[in-house]
């Protein structure tokens, strides 16, 4: 079975470009580009020139000694926290700043979540000087202060999104609608492993970079590419797309996807997509997704704003039909009680969204010479203020 | 014949009307279909509310959300509709995105529009392409019309593609934009118009997006066959409830 992405744009049954004629050209031009420009010997180079100086690449693979200890397991840590700008997000940002520059784009727009999207866009925006616009939903605007104004000081205008339940999903419609508006000079950056084809596959192989390291960090390391599992949160799984992709063919890496459960899976308040979600068609995309039985999208929640969204990229609902990917849910307080113990433990402060894969611990018994790969998506600055309000700090 | 060609061939510009089922209220919507009908509508165009309407501005977005609110469902909107046909002639047409219809099942709500007396569907994050590779067949099978939309951005190339798969109008976006956000056309609009007439296409187009008043419909229509209000008509009925179609639609022509 195949896990990348067809001629057509599709995974399995998921995927496509279920978009209004206004988005055509756009998406078009880039179904017919990206491929060509990605694979130019001076994208290349520029591509991993910032990598390298820029963003600080290739992050570390650290072995998590205590947490090991604690968990009879081997745990590393794949560290995308220490990136700049403070999670995975900017690997995709680069790639498609760099990308957009050779599509003559003059103006660039991003919805964002947890804000770390957002600030990755501005931050590259503000190293190309290119104008920047962020949408972003109003509770989000409100849980998720400090990236507000990183966005702001770096020069980007943060747009509220008013409608629906002013989340994540909002703010990729109001982006939309910006796209809509301005088809001309705009290139939309977006931000995870969602939307119309071939924006899924671009955003994973601009993320590959993470699975890429792992397997010549870990050779280097234990003697060999492969781990026995890889782990990372999945909100529309941009993350978690680029620490599978080189393993995604390997049938001896298991991959585990952790959703959020928000109050539990069953609660009315939740985003795990994959045991909620029936087949249905989200901001260009045909993918799992929260939806009434008469297809109106469902307002997800979670604790965590980047995992926050009521559908998964196309692949991940490809490995979740198809059972290549082991899927687990976690609730708000386990993943807060599992970032609070990563910092214990180890002193790494985790991104709330980050933290919920490592909640996957205390759900699976893993053996102990088993080496188990997780994806250490974000750090936890930008979420002080919850995991003190929470744990009354 | 399906009523939209036949309404078509009449000669006079076509004025046709979108409004958002289950607004103001639930069960205003064939009061509307008849008031529209009485005053001289040619077509009109029901909206199927959903939850993340892409294409469309905050009024008609805010439309969708209320009638939602109100409890609009599509079984709902085909049970109003059961017998629209005793009292309406004009050909009607279901506009709506496109994961409500895929939970109800593609050909169950073809067949389902098909028994009431639907004439067509606008599906606008359909595709053209997906359309013609995987439902064109169902549409055929009960008789339906669908319409595509063109854009200025949309090259000569694909416009021809879209008038060659379709079988009814071919609607005009007039300008890069989403619904309710234009008010009147200027030099780019007309140039646009007047590109789009001379490619000599056979399907008759229907400019929509930023028609609201008399002056607007008879710029869109001086090259086009008709004209769509959205937005306007909805700002309308927000203002004034569904009370007074006549002085609307009199203002219009």
């Amino acid at each position: 079975m195949s896990f990348n992405v067809n001629e057509k744009g599709y995974y399995g049954e998921f995927g496509g470009a279920y978009i209004p004629e206004m988005l055509y050209p756009n998406v078009e031009e880039l179904r017919q580009k990206y491929l060509s420009i990605m694979d130019e010997p001076d994208f290349k180079a520029e591509f991993n020139q910032l990598l390298k100086d820029y963003v600080g690449r290739p992050s570390p693979l650290y072995f998590a000694k205590r947490l090991s200890e604690k968990y009879n397991t081997k745990v590393y840590l794949k560290r995308e926290d220490l990136n700049h700008t403070g999670a995975h997000k900017v690997n995709n940002t680069i790639g498609q700043i760099l990308l957009a520059k050779r599509l003559g784009k003059k103006r660039i727009i991003a919805e964002t979540g947890a804000g770390q999207h957002g600030v990755a866009t501005a931050t590259v925006c503000a190293l190309m000087g290119i104008e920047c616009i962020v949408y972003m939903g109003e509770i989000d605007i409100a849980r998720q202060a400090p990236n507000v104004a990183r966005m702001k000081m770096l020069g980007a205008e943060v747009r509220p999104a008013l409608s629906g339940s002013r989340t994540l999903k909002d703010a990729t419609n109001e982006a939309i609608r910006d796209w809509i508006n301005n088809p001309v000079d705009t290139h939309y950056i977006i931000g995870s492993a969602i939307g119309p084809h071939p924006y899924p596959d671009m955003v994973t192989r601009f993320q590959s970079i993470i699975s890429e390291e792992i397997k010549w960090q870990l050779k280097e390391k234990e003697g060999r590419e492969n781990p026995d599992y890889v782990v990372a949160c999945i909100g529309g799984g941009s993350n978690a797309a680029g620490t599978y992709y080189h393993f995604l063919h390997e049938p001896e890496v298991g991959i585990i996807a952790v959703e959020a459960a928000g109050k539990g899976v069953d609660s009315g308040h939740s985003a795990a997509t994959s045991k909620l979600g029936k087949v249905g068609v989200i901001h260009g995309c045909k993918t799992l997704l929260m939806q009434t039985p008469d297809g109106q999208i469902t307002e997800p929640y979670s604790i965590s704003a980047g995992l926050d969204y009521p559908g998964v990229g196309p692949l991940h609902a490809h490995l979740a039909q198809s059972g290549r990917g082991e899927f687990f849910s976690v609730t708000d307080d386990d993943a807060m009680n599992a970032g609070l113990q990563l910092t214990k433990l180890e002193g790494i402060i985790p991104a709330i969204e980050s933290a919920h894969a490592f909640a996957v611990l205390d759900q699976k018994k893993f053996k102990p010479e088993d080496i188990v790969v997780i994806s250490l998506s974000g750090r936890g600055d930008k979420d002080l203020d919850n995991y003190i309000d929470y744990f009354k700090l | 014949m399906n009523r939209i060609t036949q309404k078509l061939q009449e000669d006079k510009k076509i004025l046709s009307i979108y409004f958002s089922a289950g607004y103001p209220n639930l069960n205003d919507t064939v009061q509307i279909i008849q008031d529209l009908e009485k005053n001289g509508v040619d077509l009109i165009e029901i909206g199927l509310p959903f939850s993340d309407p892409l294409a469309d501005g905050p009024t008609i977005q805010a439309s969708s959300t209320q009638a939602l609110h109100n409890g609009m469902t599509t079984q709902i909107l085909f049970d109003q509709l059961k017998n629209i046909r005793e009292s309406v002639k004009i050909p009607l047409i279901i506009m709506g995105y496109f994961n409500p219809m895929l939970q109800y099942g593609v050909e169950a709500f073809c067949k389902k529009c098909a028994e009431i007396g639907i004439d067509g569907l606008i599906i606008p994050d359909l595709p053209v392409d997906v359309y013609a590779d995987e439902y064109k067949a169902i549409f055929e099978k009960y008789g339906l019309i669908n319409v595509f939309l063109i854009t200025p951005q949309t090259s000569d190339e694909r416009i021809r593609f879209i008038d060659s798969v379709s079988n009814g109008f071919i609607y005009m976006v007039s300008s890069a934009s989403v619904t309710g956000s234009q008010s009147g056309f200027g030099n780019t609009q007309e140039t646009y118009f007047e590109r789009i007439a001379e490619m000599n296409l056979k399907n008759p187009q229907i400019v929509g997006f930023g028609i609201s008043n008399k002056e607007t419909f008879n710029q869109a229509t001086k090259y086009a066959k008709g004209a769509i209000i959205g937005s306007a008509f909805i700002k309308y009925l927000s203002e004034s409830g569904s009370g007074k179609i006549e002085e609307f639609v009199g203002e219009i022509r």
